[in-house]
C-alpha cells in the first residue's frame, strides 16, 4: 500500500523523483522567499510566467524558452514600475501579475485546447514526467545550490537587514537580482512538473513549516527540502489510491504538514509559559487566600 | 597640523540629505585617528543622515566627503556603521553568536571560511559587550539593552579604523551607558576614529568635536565651544546647569 504503487509503476518512480528534485530546489528558492519577504513577488512570478508558456506552446517550442522570457520581462518590467514611476515594489508586481496574467489567458484561449493546456500549465503533468524532465529539473538544482552556497553571506545579510548588506561591501541591487533569479530558475523548471499555481505552494509552505524550527538557514533549508520530499511522498500515494490530482494532493500535504507543526509549536509555547509562570509564582493561590 | 593625508574623515561643504533635498549643508571638518566626533541635535536634526551618509548608504548631495582617503562606502573591512534601530528578522530566530559573526562577513567576503581568528574576534566582542552568556540565544528573545549590546558586538568584530554609531546606548541602562563610554575610549586608544550621534549632552564630554546640529550646522568645535549657552538655546531652547 505505501510502496508497491512505487515499485510496481515506472511512472510513479520517475513522479517521486521529480517530486523530491523540486522538494529540495523550492526548499533553497522558498527559505529565502519567506525570509526576506519576497511571497508576492514569488506568487505573480509563478502565474507571470503564463504567456511565455503559452505562446511557447502556440509556437511549438519547449515551455522553458517561453517561461524564461516571460520571467525576464517581468523582473524588468516590476524594476522599471517601480523606479521610474516612483510606485511601491507592491503595486508593480500587483500591475505586472495581473497584466501577464490575462495576457497569458488570451493567448491560451487562441488554442483549441484551451482548458486541457490551461490546466496543464496551471497544474502541471507530474505523472507524465520524463527522464529529460528529471534532468532538467537537476540541472536547476544544480545552479540554484551553487548560487545560494557561494551568496550564502550578502543573501543572509539582506534577509536580516538590507543597510548591513551594503556596508558589509556587498551590493545589495546585485545579490536581490540574484535571489529573483533563483526563485525565476525555481519557477520555471518546476511548472512542468507540479504546475505554476502549485510551484507557488512549495516554495512557501515548505520554507515556512522550516522556520518554525529552524535557528540556522541551512537548518530552515534541511527541513523545508524533508516536508517537500515527504509531502511528494504521501501526495502521490493519496492520489494514487484515490485517483486525485497528483501536484494539487502534495501541494495541499505540505500546507497539512505546516498546519500541524505550528499547531505543535503553539502548544509546546503554551505548556512553556504555564511552567515558567508556575515556576515564578508558585504561591500565587496561597497568597489570595491569606489576603 | 596634520596634512590632510592623515585626515581618516575629511568634508569640504558637505551637503547631506534625501533625493537631492538637503538636510544639512556646508559641513567642513576634519579628523584624526584616536578622535571622536559628537553629534548632537533633536529628532530629525540631520545626525542620522550625516552618518548614513559617511557609511556609504546615501549619495552625498553635494560637496566632498573622504573616508579613509576613499569615497564612502568603499572600504567595508575599515569601516563599521551601528544604525539607530539595528534590524533582526524575527522570521529566523538567529542566535546572538550568529548575529555577531555576520560583523565579520566584510573580511570574509563569499569564499574565505572563518579562521581561528575570527572565532576568536566574535568570542572577545561579546566578551566586551557582556553578552557572551547570551551568546546561544536567540536575539528575538532578549530585551532591547541587550540586543543593543548584540548589534555593538557585531560593529566591534569589523575591527575598523572607522566606527560610525547612531545612538550606540539607546536602549541601555547605566551600566550600559558606561560600558560604552569604555568601549568608545578602547577603540580611540587603539587609534580608531569614532563618530557617534546622541541626545545627550553628557556624551559630549570626552569627544575631541562636537557638532551640534538643527537642519544645520549650528555650531562645531571643542565640546566647551560648541557647548556654549548662546548655541544650545538656539538647538534646544535651553541651556545647561552650571
Amino acid at each position: 500500500m505505501f510502496i508497491e504503487p512505487f515499485t510496481n509503476n515506472e511512472f510513479m518512480r520517475l513522479s517521486l523523483a521529480a517530486g523530491i528534485l523540486v522538494a529540495i530546489t523550492c526548499a533553497i528558492a522558498g527559505t529565502f522567499v519567506v525570509l526576506r519577504g519576497l511571497a508576492f513577488i514569488g506568487d505573480a512570478l509563478s502565474h507571470g510566467v503564463l504567456p511565455g508558456i503559452a505562446t511557447a506552446m502556440l509556437l511549438g517550442v519547449s515551455g522553458v524558452i517561453g517561461a524564461a522570457v516571460s520571467s525576464l520581462v517581468m523582473m524588468a518590467g516590476v524594476s522599471v514600475v517601480s523606479r521610474r514611476f516612483r510606485l511601491s515594489g507592491d503595486t508593480a508586481i500587483g500591475l505586472l501579475f495581473v497584466g501577464m496574467l490575462a495576457l497569458g489567458v488570451m493567448i491560451t484561449s487562441r488554442s483549441r485546447s484551451f482548458v486541457g493546456d490551461l490546466s496543464r500549465i496551471l497544474f502541471g503533468e507530474l505523472l507524465g514526467v520524463n527522464t529529460r524532465d528529471l534532468i532538467l529539473q537537476l540541472i536547476a538544482l544544480v545552479i540554484i545550490g551553487v548560487v545560494a552556497f557561494v551568496a550564502r553571506r550578502p543573501f543572509l545579510l539582506l534577509c536580516v537587514d538590507e543597510g548591513l548588506a551594503k556596508t558589509s561591501g556587498f551590493s545589495s541591487r546585485l545579490f536581490h537580482n540574484l535571489m529573483l533569479m533563483i526563485v525565476a530558475v525555481t519557477v520555471i523548471a518546476s511548472f512542468q512538473t507540479v504546475g505554476t499555481l502549485l510551484v507557488f505552494g512549495m516554495l512557501i509552505a515548505p520554507a515556512a513549516t522550516g522556520a518554525l524550527f529552524a535557528r540556522r538557514i541551512s537548518t530552515m533549508i534541511f527541513i523545508a527540502a524533508l516536508v517537500g520530499s515527504v509531502s511528494s511522498y504521501v501526495g502521490l500515494l493519496v492520489s494514487y489510491h484515490f485517483n486525485l490530482a497528483a501536484g494539487a494532493s502534495i501541494v495541499l500535504t505540505a500546507v497539512l504538514i505546516f498546519a500541524i507543526a505550528a499547531t505543535y509549536t503553539e502548544i509546546r509555547k503554551a505548556i512553556a509559559d504555564n511552567g515558567h509562570n508556575e515556576h515564578e509564582h508558585p504561591h500565587s493561590h496561597a497568597g489570595s487566600h491569606i489576603k | 597640523m596634520s596634512s590632510s593625508i592623515d585626515c581618516t574623515i575629511k568634508t569640504e561643504h558637505l551637503a547631506v540629505g534625501y533625493s537631492k533635498f538637503p538636510i544639512v549643508g556646508d559641513i567642513s571638518l576634519n579628523m584624526h585617528p584616536g578622535e571622536l566626533l559628537v553629534l548632537i541635535g533633536t529628532n530629525g536634526s540631520g545626525k542620522s543622515t550625516i552618518l548614513k551618509t559617511m557609511a556609504g548608504l546615501l549619495q552625498p548631495i553635494n560637496g566632498q566627503l573622504k573616508i579613509l582617503g576613499s569615497a564612502p562606502g568603499s572600504l567595508p573591512k575599515r569601516v563599521a556603521y551601528l544604525p539607530q534601530h539595528p534590524v533582526s528578522t524575527h522570521t529566523l530566530p538567529l542566535r546572538v553568536r550568529d548575529v555577531v559573526a555576520m560583523g565579520r562577513f566584510a573580511h570574509l567576503g563569499l569564499f574565505n571560511k572563518p579562521t581561528t581568528h575570527d572565532n576568536k574576534v566574535v568570542e572577545n566582542s561579546m566578551r566586551l559587550t557582556g553578552i557572551d552568556s547570551q551568546a546561544n540565544d536567540p536575539i528575538r528573545d532578549l530585551s532591547g539593552g541587550q540586543q543593543q549590546r548584540t548589534h555593538l558586538a557585531q560593529v566591534l568584530t569589523r575591527q575598523a579604523e572607522v566606527l560610525l554609531l547612531d545612538e550606540p546606548t539607546a536602549g541601555l541602562d547605566v551600566n550600559g551607558r558606561k560600558l560604552v563610554a569604555e568601549l568608545i575610549a578602547s577603540e580611540r586608544a587603539r587609534g580608531v576614529t569614532v563618530v557617534m550621534a546622541t541626545h545627550e549632552l553628557q556624551d559630549a564630554e570626552q569627544a575631541n568635536t562636537v557638532m551640534l546640529l538643527a537642519q544645520r550646522v549650528v555650531s562645531i568645535g571643542a565640546p566647551e565651544v560648541a557647548l556654549r549657552d548662546e548655541y544650545l538655546r538656539e538647538c534646544f531652547g535651553f541651556t545647561q546647569p552650571h
